[in-house]
């Protein structure tokens, strides 16, 4: 007698024979969590369900362990799973439910980027210089999301230090993508994003600095998000590019992202940075609310055919659905990919320095202070952390600092000019949109090689770091390769503090 | 674009303790790197320290109010330390006789 429960239930698509225990007894509670169909679900629906006492909170978390146990060997989306404490997180947010406080994360599985801290766990951000160490505190985001109950599942593979478009520049090996594992999950929160697409997690928080939540989300057919910088709290994020970097949101619809967006936002003291969303949110006006800009000149360089085609039949969809599309003119926004990569290696380059094997992380013993230094250093890092902090010290460096840094500084202010421009006046539209990426995911290995062809994957999202926009990556359909369908994205960039505009034209698409 | 010599001195700066392969490659890489950003030597633009967000909130500090509880963190911070004697960090001498 299972007491009253009640939905839905097909087979997860895993081998669904009736599993029996050790002396040959069915076991009645795994085969109810196998019943439990994780891939119907969203974080709205569970959250639903939870309520209703559907199923519980314990049951979910168990049903996705069992995914990741058949499908993170093969994908290495988690770099450890947290095992046992998400059944204890778990056990207790069935004790929140049963006490009626239930609240939008509560129950809800998510997979967290390694570089976010989690008090007592290992938080290695993807690096071999923090292999073994453990974060002395929760970052806020975690902060609010315990106190909501939500279940963190695992720390997620990544590019080092948030250092890559493929997470190919992990220290521990490559997140497959779920669609087609020869391929890339794109990065740097790769492994977030294929967590959520092979339903190992109802949602994720990675973190983005030029694109890194959005084009994984891109090439895995999720939706990612980069949130107004500012809203979300730094606080317990490792740094990479501080003037760029926010906590990102992923999860399977737009609503779902919404939903975890709004638990993890806040105004944070212990971010210096940090702003007020809810007084600065932005209005459109009526008229503004239903235009879309699309960057026409920029978008004629270098967009492949399919790319170019699946973008326009998102647009024609958005015009069934009443939006006037017009084309927008960013004279700047050509020099976007190199003012990142001035601004970003630069900041990178402080950001690293506090890697020095004394207080923390890897320390290589040497007969002299110099030589721990270099040697930990140098052997800690991998190669796209050694190339960035080699190129940030160069453009910051005496002689070049004006040529390079001083000048991509005052290109981004006239980004950003143009984009504030773009968002008010009578020709205002409420978000900008191109193309999340330039494809479809890579083969692993293809660029690996070559890191300019690297860095151009970002083209397209580095502009909205820049200028500290919101911006959102939504699926806009597959193209084919080798038999298999690879998700493509739309992405839109809203005004300052416009991230309920994001959201809106990412709900009338249906996604 | 870069010399041998610049990727030396970088280096030393940087404080990475590179082999020669590795200094070779990323002679390529910066120098490749540094060709395609150069264009913005194009651009004739100043920067100017003017906010563009008037509104913006800068150096939000938290209040001084109660610290935490002596020692709250000292073990958890310790344990993470390459080299520790009771509570100090050990770390090689910085000015050397």
């Amino acid at each position: 007698m299972e007491g009253g429960r009640t939905g839905s239930r097909f087979a997860l698509g895993l081998d669904p024979g009736l599993r029996r225990d050790d002396a040959g007894k069915v076991d009645r509670n795994l085969n109810k969590i196998l019943m439990l169909d994780v891939t119907k679900l969203t974080i709205e629906k569970a959250n639903a369900a939870l309520r209703k006492k559907e199923f519980s909170a314990r049951e979910l978390t168990d049903a996705h362990l069992e995914i990741i146990r058949t499908k993170n060997p093969t994908l290495f989306a988690y770099l450890e799973v947290f095992e046992d404490d998400a059944r204890a997180m778990a056990d207790a947010a069935d004790k929140k439910i049963a006490s009626g406080t239930t609240e939008a994360m509560t129950g809800i599985p998510l997979a967290i980027k390694d570089n976010i801290l989690i008090n007592g766990r290992i938080s290695s951000g993807g690096s071999k210089i923090l292999e073994n160490h453990r974060a002395t505190y929760d970052a806020t985001v975690i902060t609010r999301l315990r106190n909501q109950g939500a279940v963190f599942m695992g720390r997620t593979n990544m590019d080092e230090f948030g250092m890559g478009t493929s997470t190919e520049n992990s220290a521990y090996g490559t997140t497959k993508n779920p669609h087609d594992t020869s391929r890339v999950p794109g990065g740097s929160s790769g492994g977030s994003a294929a967590a959520v697409a092979a339903h190992m997690a109802l949602g994720a928080l990675g973190s983005d600095t030029g694109g890194s939540c959005r084009l994984p989300a891109a090439l895995c057919g999720v939706v990612g998000m980069k949130p107004t910088y500012g809203v979300v709290s730094r606080s317990g994020l490792m740094p990479m590019g501080s003037s760029l970097n926010q906590i990102g949101e992923l999860a399977k619809t737009v609503t779902d992202v919404e939903l975890l967006w709004n638990a993890v936002r806040s105004h944070d003291p212990l971010d210096a940075l940090s702003q007020e969303y809810d007084a600065r949110k932005f209005v459109p006006t009526p008229k503004q609310a239903k235009r879309i800009g699309v960057p026409r000149t920029f978008l004629e360089k270098g967009l492949s055919p399919e790319v170019r085609t699946n973008f326009e039949a998102t647009l024609t969809s958005l015009r069934d659905r009443g939006y006037e599309i017009v084309d927008i003119d960013l004279p700047s926004v050509d020099y976007a990919l190199s003012v990142y990569y001035i601004i970003c290696p630069a900041e990178v380059s402080t950001d690293l320095a506090r890697f020095d094997g004394m207080r923390y992380g890897l320390n290589v013993p040497g007969a002299n202070l110099m030589e721990e230094y270099v040697h930990s250093r140098a052997q800690g890092f991998g190669k796209e952390a050694r190339r960035r902090i080699m190129l940030g010290t160069y453009v910051l460096s005496h002689g070049y600092y004006d040529a390079y840094y001083n000048k991509a500084r005052a290109i981004r202010q006239m980004i950003t000019r143009e984009f504030e421009n773009t968002f008010a006046g009578d020709d205002a539209v409420a978000a900008i949109a191109t193309p999340t990426s330039i494809g479809p995911a890579f083969k692993i290995g293809e660029k690996v090689d070559d890191p300019l062809s690297m860095y151009l994957e970002d083209i397209f999202t580095v502009t909205a770091n820049i200028v500290g926009v919101p911006a959102i990556s939504v699926p806009s359909g597959t193209v084919e390769r080798d038999g298999k369908h690879l998700p493509l994205g739309i992405q839109f960039m809203a005004p300052h503090f416009g991230e309920a505009l994001m959201f809106q034209i990412g709900k009338d698409l249906g996604k | 674009m870069l010399t041998k010599q610049d990727i030396d001195k970088l280096a030393e700066l940087c404080r990475l303790g590179l082999t020669d392969e590795e200094k070779a490659g990323l002679e390529k890489d910066l120098s490749s790197i540094l060709g395609y950003v150069g264009e913005l030597e194009r651009a004739q633009v100043a920067f100017s320290d003017q906010l563009i967000d008037p509104n913006l909130t800068l150096n939000s500090m938290r209040a001084d109010g109660e610290p935490h509880p002596t020692r709250h963190f000292t073990e958890a911070i310790l344990a993470n330390a390459p080299r520790r004697q009771g509570d100090y960090l050990s770390v090689k001498a910085i000015i050397e006789k």
